[in-house]
């Protein structure tokens, strides 16, 4: 696991509300677009907006279950790990989330 | 709660093959356990030849390592024959007394080769060819030993015999029958084949049969003898004259067999409790002895084995191909003929080729192809479907390359492709990759090489040559994709299964759906939730809502995903007309936007690519123009010429035509995208004869043609009706494009959905029945009523978060 986050690192980023279900928000930055992901049953997870495979935007593509597929060649990329799905291989960086009252918090330790 | 027991006696392809796909269905539904007689995992028994051939190791045609049944948590025990069955305490006993209780059985104990009932058969050396153990014998005896004697001149032996040749051994085929293979060629093809080995040293005795192995008095095989007293030396002698279902275990359990374990069409045996797959079954009279027919009973096994109880198994065609390296030979189904049929031969013994095509009531019912086998699996694939082809009479001795079917390139001899070839241009996959990823990954369809290879998984104009250079890599064992296959992995049904639920059920959202037809994930997937969303407002306009997170991003966005994450902006420019002002405001957005390129798209329209997501709204906003939708799986273009208006031949206004189709067709939904055409004359500038449907004015009205595609694959528009009035245009190509749109499935264009219905149907709805075409055309102007512009509704505020990132404000972010 991560190693014990400061909780000043942890940034309110938007409400639950915010982001479509089944879809997805991005957080601008400049050191790499985030994509924050909400799934059907409301949780929340953040990838860098980069595919592993040809750095297409994550964010854009169908989230289903806990994966999103990429909508530039369909890889799949579980939301839990940012690991892509067999056979493809490849990582997407994951960031920790967290919920609070509706509030996302997004944990932006240095790279 | 406790997992019931799956045990699973017989450790081979077929067995292995029924878990492989269970584990698929219900990974966790049983605790399963595998018996295996031979002390190795499950490889691939049908390579045993290249072998023997010395062409792989057995390392390379092992398809589950050990590790695979450890990851999936199996129990494995190698090196153990069931010896017994106790049905009524529903426990297997192997022979060294292990003891497992069952809940479900399944019996894939395969088959026994046939040994010839002479004397001397249980003479050393004398040996059958069914598994690695035969196999390293006979490369063991080919080091030490000079003769061998292959008795039976079918697949195997020939196979036997071409292997032990290249191993050293002078080898004689022993045959009962008139000519080699007589169970899958015909007298020609079979001689073709005899002249073509003998080249290769190998020497046949034809119609003798064998009376007796003689051996020596350390019980060694030394000769074969005939019944007419003739004698031929053998150091080796491999009997490869059949293979028997291997029923003993099943028939001392009380089951009832009959040349087979007898099974239904969900491969029960008559113990509800057990269930059986492979070569030991008999099913409806039949026992299969090749790969393609077990690997499709263990998809129906598994579906049952997994509780679903919807998989039915009604049988096999058959094709077969022999794995003697330079030797091509295919055939399938009737390949011999007789009363009623009609062969269609090709002939050329000097050549070296030799085809023949057996047709019966219009339709082809066999193939027997020698030397030059290349359209193997396109006369597999006709014979399987049972088209009708009368219109492919004339050519369909050449080949699918001879009626222009042949995918990019005109590229379909996969076989005389280098290694080093490109197969799919989308991805740059050659030849070798896929070949390789085959051989070594044990992958069986075009589904799985497009998994692990990519080639075939982006336009798919490839797939044919796929499928070919599976078939030549696999022979026998290679499965031709269904032609009714599932959706996608969520789910077994096909799409026309789901369009019919969701029509007669009226199902009108997403969750209905896959709750009714019990979807195995929550949400789908990303190949079926476009489909079903399309399916829904499609059968349900004005009721189903629209879903825009189960639509592709640019529909979803209205606009086109490049692939630096920036869109393409196309505004609607009706029949390719546009005017100083439009172009103006086009060329101000440029400016204010940076918009890195401007360029005329063959729709006849204008592209500004580069566009950021997040100034998409404001760009549309300062165009003031409509969308030209040139993103989705909807309308596109109108594509006209300047008609006769301007032009000195023009016929018809097909200019004004072709904006009064565009106007009626905007915001429309299909199954794929829609082009279209309006040409002012036969000279069809306007390229009529490749759209999806064409319009051409002549003098007296205007031609349609429809089912037309100038892409992938180019295919030119059938013939419709003629029309006289531009009404008529409208009222005709609005019912013809419902009808596409209530009947095809997602994803296909008009010419996949005229290849499945056929041309004639359409006539019938559409041109024969004026009802039915009025009623088609008011369900057309009835879902298309009230669609808003889709850019007009989100510069209004539609789905305004879409576009809008959020921005960090918090200063001195770490990263």
């Amino acid at each position: 696991m991560n190693a014990p986050l400061n909780t000043e690192q942890w940034l309110r980023v938007c409400t639950v509300e915010d982001i479509p279900r089944l879809g997805s928000r991005v957080v601008e930055r400049d050191a790499g677009n985030i994509a924050v992901f909400r799934t059907a049953s409301d949780s929340v997870f953040a990838l860098l907006d980069r595919c592993p495979h040809k750095a297409g935007p994550l964010s854009q593509g169908i989230v289903h279950g806990e994966t999103v597929t990429c909508p530039l060649h369909s890889w799949n990329i579980d939301l839990t790990s940012g690991e892509a799905r067999a056979p493809d291989v490849g990582c997407a960086r994951r960031y920790p989330v967290r919920v609070e009252n509706g509030e996302v918090f997004l944990a932006l330790a240095s790279p | 709660m406790k997992k019931p027991k799956l045990v699973v006696v017989g450790n081979g392809m077929a067995g292995i093959r029924t878990v492989e796909e269970l584990l698929t269905l219900a990974p966790d539904l049983y605790e399963i356990t595998v018996f295996g007689a031979e002390p190795h995992p499950n490889y691939n028994r049908i390579l045993l030849s290249p072998v023997l051939a010395g062409e792989q190791e057995f390392k390379d045609i092992v398809l589950n390592p050990l590790s695979w049944y450890a990851e999936n948590g199996i129990r494995l025990h190698l090196g153990k024959s069931v010896a017994r069955i106790d049905r009524h305490r529903r426990t297997v006993v192997a022979n060294d007394g292990t003891e497992e209780p069952y809940d479900r059985l399944l019996l894939a104990t395969g088959s026994m080769p046939f040994i010839l009932p002479v004397p001397g058969k249980d003479l050393k050396g004398v040996i059958s060819y069914r598994d690695i153990y035969d196999t390293e014998t006979m490369i063991a005896t080919a080091k030490a030993k000079k003769h061998a004697v292959v008795i039976g001149g079918g697949l195997l032996g020939l196979e036997a015999a071409n292997g032990l040749k290249i191993r050293g051994m002078d080898v004689t085929v022993v045959h009962l029958g008139e000519w080699l293979l007589d169970k899958q060629l015909d007298v020609t093809a079979g001689q073709l084949l005899q002249t073509s080995l003998e080249e290769r040293g190998l020497s046949f005795l034809l119609q003798k049969q064998t009376a007796e192995l003689v051996g020596n008095d350390a019980g060694e095989v030394t000769a074969v003898r005939f019944k007419d007293g003739d004698e031929v030396a053998a150091d080796l002698v491999v009997m490869a004259v059949g293979i028997r279902p291997n029923t003993a275990l099943a028939e001392s359990a009380g089951l009832h067999c009959n040349r087979g374990i007898v099974v239904s069409d969900a491969l029960q045996t008559f113990d509800p409790r057990i269930y059986a797959v492979g070569e030991c079954v008999s099913h409806r009279g039949v026992a299969y002895g090749l790969v393609a027919p077990l690997f499709e009973q263990a998809k129906v096994c598994a579906n049952h084995l997994a509780q679903l109880g919807i998989g039915q198994y009604k049988g096999s065609v058959l094709s077969t191909k022999l794995k003697v390296t330079g030797i091509d030979l295919f055939s399938a189904g009737d390949f011999m003929g007789g009363e009623g049929t009609e062969d269609i031969v090709l002939s050329d013994p000097a050549g070296g080729v030799y085809k023949k095509l057996v047709i019966k009531d219009d339709q082809l019912v066999g193939a027997c192809l020698y030397g030059d086998t290349a359209d193997g699996a396109w006369y597999f694939k006709l014979l399987r479907e049972g088209r009708k082809i009368a219109d492919l009479r004339d050519h369909i001795m050449f080949g699918e390359s001879a009626i222009g079917d042949a995918g990019v390139q005109g590229q379909s001899r996969a076989g005389a492709m280098q290694d080093s070839d490109e197969v799919c241009g989308c991805n740059g996959v050659c030849k070798g990759t896929i070949v390789k990823a085959i051989k070594e990954k044990g992958l069986f369809t075009v589904d799985d090489v497009k998994k692990h290879t990519k080639a075939a998984s982006s336009c798919g104009s490839c797939t044919g040559l796929v499928e070919q250079i599976l078939m030549n890599t696999l022979g026998s064992s290679f499965q031709e994709t269904p032609k009714t296959k599932a959706v996608c992995g969520c789910t077994d049904h096909n799409h026309g299964e789901v369009r019919k639920a969701i029509r007669e059920h009226h199902l009108t959202s997403h969750k209905a759906v896959y709750d009714f037809l019990e979807w195995r994930t929550p949400n789908g997937c990303a190949t079926c939730r476009p489909a079903v969303n399309y399916y829904l407002i499609s059968t349900w306009p004005k009721e189903a809502v629209d879903d825009p997170q189960s639509r592709f991003v640019n529909e979803r966005v209205h606009a086109n995903i490049q692939k630096d994450g920036t869109f393409s902006v196309i505004p609607q420019m009706k029949g390719g007309v546009t005017n100083s002002s439009e172009l103006r405001r086009i060329a101000d957005v440029a400016d204010k936007y940076h918009v890195p390129m401007v360029k005329v798209t063959g729709g006849q329209r204008i592209d500004l690519l580069g566009v950021k997501k997040e100034d998409l709204v404001s760009v549309w906003k300062d165009l003031g123009m409509q969308s030209g939708h040139a993103y989705g799986k909807s309308i596109r273009t109108v594509k006209t010429c300047v008609g006769s208006e301007f032009c000195r031949f023009g016929t018809q206004n097909s200019t004004q035509m072709g904006i009064d189709l565009e106007t009626m067709l905007a915001n429309m939904w299909s199954p794929h995208k829609v082009k279209l055409a309006v040409s002012g004359c036969p000279r069809n500038c306007a390229e009529s004869g490749i759209k999806d449907v064409g319009v051409i004015a002549v003098d007296s009205g205007w031609e349609l043609y429809v089912g037309g595609n100038g892409g992938i694959k180019t295919e030119v528009a059938q013939f419709l009706c003629k029309v006289k009035t531009g009404d008529e245009v409208k009222e005709y190509t609005g019912a013809f494009l419902q009808l596409y749109r209530e009947e095809a499935y997602y994803l296909d264009r008009t010419v996949h959905y005229i290849a499945r219905v056929g041309l004639d149907y359409i006539k019938q709805k559409v041109v024969d029945d004026a009802a039915n075409r009025k009623a088609l055309y008011e369900r057309l102007l009835y879902s298309l009523e009230g669609l808003p512009d889709p850019w007009a509704a989100r510069i209004a505020g539609v789905q305004k978060n879409e576009y809008i990132p959020i921005r960090l404000v918090t200063a001195g972010e770490p990263a």
